[in-house]
């Protein structure tokens, strides 16, 4: 062992050693800042460490600078602009094409090597060694493609680009995503027996299969979908460590792989769905809509904002339940600003915070944070539940799915066993909502129909703006 | 590093990725994924590599430079974003009354 595999060996184990501890802290909400620049800074080293190592070893060709820096240089400097430009509502669909560009420089390198063996890793191998990087190439190249496309396609659907085509949604789907599937395979069996040129294609028909699978999956799934490409980017950066024999890239892509797992196991729970169902059943509404669920509204009451803001000013707690709506609406702000006057009332105010609210979890929190909610007065469902019955108003805001009453008390209902926040035992529950539509699961929801209920129709941010003007008047929040 | 060794650094990284990840509150499953994210960009170790040993290939270093492109893009921007997320968390609720 010489100097520059000394150096390396060292880097790489610290590189390894603060990623996990940046990954830990990422799991506190004190450390997270902290830990996410740590990691920021891992990488950087593993890049120094990585340079270093070749420079004192082989040595780094002119020509090789150049296009290290072009790269470098274009790919960061789009990464940041996005970064910086993206407005928190639209966080979903970046963190999908962050995700899926990951998945495409897997892709590529796996694609050069295999078309250009590079100096190492092919020459004087033996028939076994040969086998496993041609292993690790396709695996790499499937892997990879399936990220790519399928976080496009989840991307596309989220910023309401591309609808779900009604023919993806008949079994028709299954039937080509097993052709797309059988192909890949015979192209890796035919890569192997070293037919190269079927490498494309393999990155063809990989790529067919992840818009295939992904393209009938409903937007309420979208979630789940990202997280589990997320966990697929892991493990392309994994076998491109593979193809590359690098531990370092091994380790961080098995760690981002079994991170999105969890993370994907953490998102079906919340919504009651198994990873199978939402991976093979389709759109949820396109099934529902067939089945149960589209009975009609019996009992409707509809009532003014005034009506709200007297309520609002007698009540001594008061809980608001956020949903994807008022992401949409870009309401954050504004709600804030009615909290804050029933607050300097004395108001108890509380934000119920269900964990599959929005489009990905913690996406409310997030906005709820942008708009200088104090972190202390956002609940989880568990936390605020047994509060409801204690409860004055509750104000549900572009929610829909998460306080249907089904999920708990009708068993033919496809939200059945879904936990829910309880929001119909509160006194009164108004119900902010452009109509009368059905949420993402399409299912209509009880908690309308309910006696205590009323909703207030109308965009979230116009309803809430038209509030803060009917609390002004009663007097609320001005001392 | 022999095929081996290699089988035993994915299955601990994996191990180890599904102990540190086990106990995170939903609060920060968001910038979680996003940060995790950020980090399934260390493929821009293995574009790098390709360019390196390259040896004038221009194909090869042109595949390697948007490889590597890719990459930081998922990267910088991954970390960028995960950090204005948290940003907003960090942010402490001085403005009580």
């Amino acid at each position: 062992m010489n100097l520059p595999v000394i150096i390396k060996f060292v880097i790489d184990l610290l590189a390894v050693l603060l990623l996990a501890l940046g990954i830990k802290g990422l799991s506190k909400v004190k450390s997270a800042r902290d830990a996410n620049r740590l990691a920021a800074f891992a990488m950087s080293l593993s890049v120094i460490g990585l340079l270093s190592y070749y420079l004192g070893t082989s040595g780094i060709a002119i020509q090789s600078w150049i296009w290290i820096i072009i790269g470098s240089i274009i790919g960061s400097l789009f990464g940041a602009i996005l970064a910086k430009k993206v407005p928190m509502t639209s966080m979903p669909e970046t963190v999908a094409l962050f995700n899926g560009c990951g998945g495409m420089s897997s892709l590529l390198v796996a694609l050069g090597v295999a078309i250009f063996p590079i100096s190492n890793s092919v020459e004087n191998l033996d028939f076994f060694k040969s086998l496993i990087n041609e292993v690790s190439i396709s695996v790499s190249i499937f892997v990879g493609a399936i990220t790519f496309t399928g976080s496009i396609v989840a991307m596309a659907k989220l910023q309401g680009w591309l609808s779900t085509p009604g023919w993806t949604q008949s079994k028709v789907r299954h039937f080509v995503n097993i052709v797309f599937a059988v192909a890949s395979l015979i192209a890796f069996f035919d890569l192997i027996n070293g037919n190269t040129s079927s490498i494309w294609l393999l990155v063809i028909v990989s790529s067919l299969l992840g818009i295939g699978v992904t393209l009938p999956i409903g937007g309420a799934d979208m979630p789940v979908v990202i997280s589990l490409l997320n966990s697929y980017s892991g493990i392309a950066a994994a076998a491109a460590g593979f193809v590359v024999d690098s531990q370092l890239l091994i380790v961080a892509g098995a760690m981002v792989g079994a991170a999105g797992l969890i993370l994907t196991q953490v998102m079906c729970k919340g919504m009651n769905r198994s990873l199978v169902s939402v991976l093979f059943g389709g759109s949820l509404s396109a099934q529902s809509t067939a089945s149960s669920g589209s009975g009609e509204y019996t009992n409707i009451t509809s009532c003014s904002v005034e009506e709200c803001a007297l309520t609002l000013e007698a009540a001594n707690k008061v809980i608001i339940v956020p949903g994807y709506g008022l992401a949409v609406a870009q309401a954050q702000h504004t709600l804030r600003e009615v909290t804050k006057k029933l607050e300097q009332n004395g108001i108890e105010v509380v934000y119920a915070i269900h964990p599959v609210a929005g489009r990905m979890p913690g996406h409310m929190n997030v906005l709820l944070a942008e708009a200088d909610v104090p972190y202390e007065q956002l609940k989880e469902m568990d936390v605020v539940n047994p509060d409801f019955p204690a409860t004055d108003v509750v104000l549900v805001l572009g929610a829909n799915d998460v306080v249907n009453p089904q999920a708990k008390n009708d068993s033919s209902s496809p939200l059945y066993g879904m936990p829910v926040l309880d929001v119909q035992e509160a006194r009164t529950v108004f119900v902010i909502k452009r109509g009368m539509s059905a949420g993402y699961s399409g299912i209509k929801n009880d908690l309308f129909d309910l006696p205590n209920t009323s909703m207030v129709f109308g965009d979230a941010k116009k309803v809430l703006n038209d509030l803060i003007g009917e609390l002004k008047d009663l007097g609320v929040g001005e001392k | 590093m022999s095929f081996i060794s290699l089988l035993w650094v994915l299955l601990l990284g994996s191990l180890l990725g599904l102990e540190l990840i086990g106990k995170v509150p939903p609060t920060l499953h968001t910038p979680l994924m996003s940060g995790a994210n950020a980090i399934s960009g260390i493929t821009m170790l293995a574009a790098l590599t390709l360019i390196v040993k390259a040896e004038g290939n221009i194909p090869l270093l042109i595949i390697g430079s948007v490889s590597l492109g890719f990459a930081l893009f998922n990267v910088v921007g991954g970390f960028f974003v995960t950090d204005r997320m948290l940003a907003m968390f960090s942010r402490k609720p001085s403005n009580k009354k």
